[in-house]
């Protein structure tokens, strides 16, 4: 039965057509996954459905009856809930307040926290959502927050739950743990629709497929009759490889070492203790990790953008922890950094002026200090040519530029310098396949010319795809090294649990 | 340039010039609500401004100050920074700049005319220093430190020119700068000098700086993306110490010109708010160098227009100040004038 159809829906923002004419139906109780690229138009039509962006032209059935959505509360007197990427919880408060906010039980001018928690526990017992009730937001975990987030649209009488990117931000075990509230949920004969650009959990959960591509619809598919490869081709309208290949090949001399790197913050609990890491030529050595465990510290402690306490950084035999982060570079060290639109780039200037942040005082783009503008606009037409980052020329404002083409022209700089050591930081993420393709393909690349690489990044897939040895960072800590980690395993080490097939370094502790 | 930055570069000049005819509006309203005749009143402002040869004279020699102190704001601002101190910067230029003119009273002009702006820059440049080194060191905010070291810079030249350098009589004020010093007249009996050609060199200097140098690239990847200028490896804390000095510097050349040029002496309370003025002088020439030239050449031809206005159709020299207010209202508030443009256009 079809619980909702999108007929014909086209939403334009300039010149820009986010949605061409895109009709979509989904039947009641159905996984339906939405699946495309950034910019293919899953979030644009996902907000017309909630009422948060009304269309140009086309028309939403709900339950056979044409509706007006003009709003997220008419959407959600339709049944029609949907669960953001970013929560929208109030830290300071109890699960049970956030839960029942907006529609508070009272007595009298108080409000009635005995029966807000009961109503919480009852609700949660109906899906089987496991929730504290008196727990405040700000102690939960990620996968705990996304869930109260499900509870609370269930709570508000969502039949269709709509999620956006929803394991963006999840281990490996919480994923799991959403997919099989999703089928609680399904099984109740509620509807799921589910945003994402992962062939992987969409092959894992969906019942069927929409593939968007560009603002226009590609087709719908069921999950049985298709596979990741043909998935990928229709996303991206090419052939893919989505495992690069990785020659085998010895290691040579160790050129980066970290040895017992410590670092505090005062404003953060969070630590750095007792880091030790050794990379080898033609090496790339991957962080694994939850987000916030460590890594944008260690990231800032290598290049010298943060001071560390204690240890040492060595690079080539030389220890570089007291140099300044514009000696380490001129020592062969470049970055790739996590945040690319605060740190790798300066958005409100032009292309040209983005390639040489970092080199602007290197030969030959600057003699005695006067900069070689001739000199710097050949090297710009090469990088741009090289790296394939498409934009109308060097004098094109790079914070205009999509994501995927900032990150090249942040990898073209950074690869063009000859270095030694490679630190790239969540180099793939927020950037569509076709580039995430061509930036592994850059790394390793580098791996077979003999750089050093130390790779951190949040995507399995990526880190077990490209990494010759991996460390697992937990709590500031490196709790585990090595090579051959199952996914499984992994996904414990990370989360601060001890997998029996992994063996943790108790060197570290 | 790609034609979407020539676009904008044009919508930007358009905004600008919007903004002046909307304050002479509200201006000529003003005007008319208090029982002037506009007119006359509009006509005497550009007459005033343009209308013979002394009086373009007189529209570039108030535009002389100008220039300097809203290089100075637009400098320190592409760095990030707000520097309120012009004002300050500018009273210890002219005042080291009277100083070493009246203390070299033999030395030929090649020389001491030189010096004399040297050592202004270098006081202003000093005094600018401060706030940019206190910023560095401490973190405190260049608008508190600037703005309290004015009122210690103000005082502190008056000090010592009555301790050390005061003339007999009843003005605060030094003597009268040697002959050599003084800066010569470039149209005879106009009292415009080559102060011009300074202000308008320290232009092209700092449009060069912008665009061709690293030490120009650095200052301003610093105001535009502090954290980027880290990672590039571009000690923050050395531009911010950079940015204020030269922008103390240009200050002081404000100060030094008007001494050699202008006045012939150090005066206490000499300036007329020059520092701050400059700051609208930045803000409607868009913190560009050229933008400040063509800012401060309005904000001469409104003050001189404005003086002929007062004299001749006895117009208070206020209403001249409250549009000069006006223009920056509407630049600063451009949202304001693409409201009033897009309902011109339906």
């Amino acid at each position: 039965m079809k619980i909702l159809e999108l007929k014909h829906i086209t939403k334009r923002f300039g010149g820009l057509t986010a949605n061409d004419g895109i009709d979509l139906d989904i039947e009641k109780g159905e996984v339906h996954c939405l699946l495309g690229e950034n910019g293919a138009g899953k979030t644009t039509l996902m907000k017309i459905l909630f009422g948060m962006v009304a269309a140009d032209t086309g028309q939403i059935v709900h339950d056979g009856r044409p509706v007006s959505l003009h709003n997220p509360h008419a959407a959600l007197r339709r049944g029609i809930g949907m669960i953001h990427q970013h929560f929208m919880l109030v830290d300071r408060l109890s699960v049970a307040d956030n839960l029942v906010a907006g529609c508070e039980p009272r007595r009298g001018f108080l409000l009635d926290s005995k029966k807000s928690e009961s109503q919480v526990l009852s609700a949660a017992e109906t899906y089987g959502l496991r929730v504290n009730p008196k727990e405040k937001v700000e102690n939960l975990s990620v996968g705990e927050q996304q869930r109260l987030e499900i509870l609370k649209a269930l709570y508000r009488g969502a039949d269709i739950l709509i999620l956006d990117e929803p394991t963006s931000v999840l281990t490996p075990q919480e994923v799991r743990d959403l997919f099989s509230i999703i089928r609680n949920l399904t099984a109740a004969g509620k509807t799921i629709l589910f945003i994402t650009h992962k062939l992987k959990e969409t092959m894992a959960i969906a019942d069927r497929i929409t593939v968007l591509r560009g603002g226009k619809k590609i087709a719908t598919v069921r999950k049985d009759d298709t596979d990741p490869g043909r998935l990928a081709k229709m996303m991206i309208g090419r052939e893919v490889f989505l495992r690069p290949a990785k020659p085998e090949k010895p290691p040579g001399a160790v050129v980066f070492e970290a040895k017992q790197v410590c670092a505090s913050h005062p404003l953060r609990h969070l630590r750095l203790k007792n880091i030790t890491l050794s990379i080898r030529a033609g090496e790339i050595l991957g962080i694994a990790g939850v987000e916030g465990n460590g890594q944008l510290e260690l990231e800032e402690a290598i290049m010298g953008l943060r001071p560390i306490d204690s240890g040492g950084i060595v690079l080539n035999g030389r220890p570089i922890q007291r140099l300044r982060t514009a000696e380490r570079r001129a020592a062969g060290m470049v970055h790739i950094p996590s945040d690319r639109v605060r740190r790798g780039m300066i958005g409100s200037q032009s292309v040209e002026n983005n390639l040489i942040l970092g080199v602007h005082r290197k030969k030959p783009y600057a003699k005695r200090g006067v900069l070689q503008r001739p000199e710097i606009e050949s090297y710009c037409r090469r990088v741009i040519e090289a790296f394939g980052i498409r934009c109308r020329g060097g004098r094109d404002t790079a914070g205009t530029l999509s994501g995927g083409n900032q990150q090249k022209l942040i990898l073209g700089r950074e690869l063009s310098q000859e270095p030694v050591f490679i630190l790239a930081a969540h180099p793939t993420r927020g950037v569509d396949i076709g580039a995430v393709e061509s930036i592994h393909r850059l790394l390793l690349e580098k791996r077979n010319e003999n750089k050093a690489i130390l790779l951190i990044s949040a995507e399995l897939d990526e880190l077990l795809s490209l990494s010759d040895r991996i460390a697992v960072l937990y709590e500031g800590e490196v709790v585990a090294e090595g090579d051959g980690f199952t996914e499984e395993a992994l996904g414990l080490l990370m989360t601060g649990q001890t997998p029996r097939e992994a063996t943790p370094r108790d060197a570290a502790r | 340039m790609t034609p979407p930055a020539k676009t904008a570069r044009v919508t930007e000049i358009l905004h600008a010039l919007g903004a002046v005819v909307l304050a002479l509006g509200i201006g000529a309203v003003l005007m008319a609500a208090s029982g002037y005749n506009v007119v006359t009143a509009y006509g005497y402002l550009l007459t005033g401004a343009f209308g013979n040869f002394y009086n373009i004279s007189q529209t570039l020699l108030k535009m002389i100050p100008l220039i300097f102190t809203g290089l100075s704001v637009a400098i320190a601002f592409r760095s990030g920074l707000f520097n309120i101190g012009a004002e300050g910067q500018l009273y210890w230029g002219a005042f080291a700049t009277a100083v070493v003119a009246i203390r070299f009273p033999h030395t030929g002009p090649a020389v001491l005319v030189p010096l004399s702006l040297i050592a202004g820059a270098a006081a202003g440049g000093a005094w600018g220093m401060i706030p940019g080194y206190l910023k560095a060191k401490t973190g405190a905010h260049e608008v508190v430190t600037t703005i309290m070291l004015n009122t210690i810079g103000i005082l502190a030249t008056g000090f010592l020119l009555r301790v050390c350098f005061k003339e007999a009589g009843p003005v605060d004020q030094t003597p009268l700068i040697p002959e050599s010093a003084r800066l010569g007249e470039l149209i005879p009996y106009t009292r415009l000098t080559w102060a011009l050609f300074v202000g308008i060199g320290a232009v092209l200097l700092t449009d060069l700086m912008f665009k061709r140098t690293a030490l120009g690239y650095e200052l301003q990847a610093v105001g535009d993306n502090l954290s980027a200028a880290q990672y590039a490896g571009i000690d923050a804390d050395r531009m911010l110490v950079v940015s204020m000095t030269l922008s103390g510097l240009t200050a002081g050349l404000a100060g030094s010109t008007l001494v050699l040029g202008v006045l012939h002496r150090f005066i206490t309370n000499f300036s007329p708010g020059y520092g701050f003025v400059g700051i609208a002088v930045a803000v409607l020439g868009r913190n560009t160098p050229w933008g400040v030239l063509s800012a401060a050449f309005l904000f001469g031809a409104l003050d001189a227009g404005g003086i002929s206005m007062q004299l001749f159709a006895r117009i208070p020299m206020d209403l001249m100040t409250m549009v000069q207010g006006l223009v920056i209202l509407f630049v600063a508030a451009p949202f304001l004038i693409r409201r009033i443009y897009r309902h011109g256009k339906r």
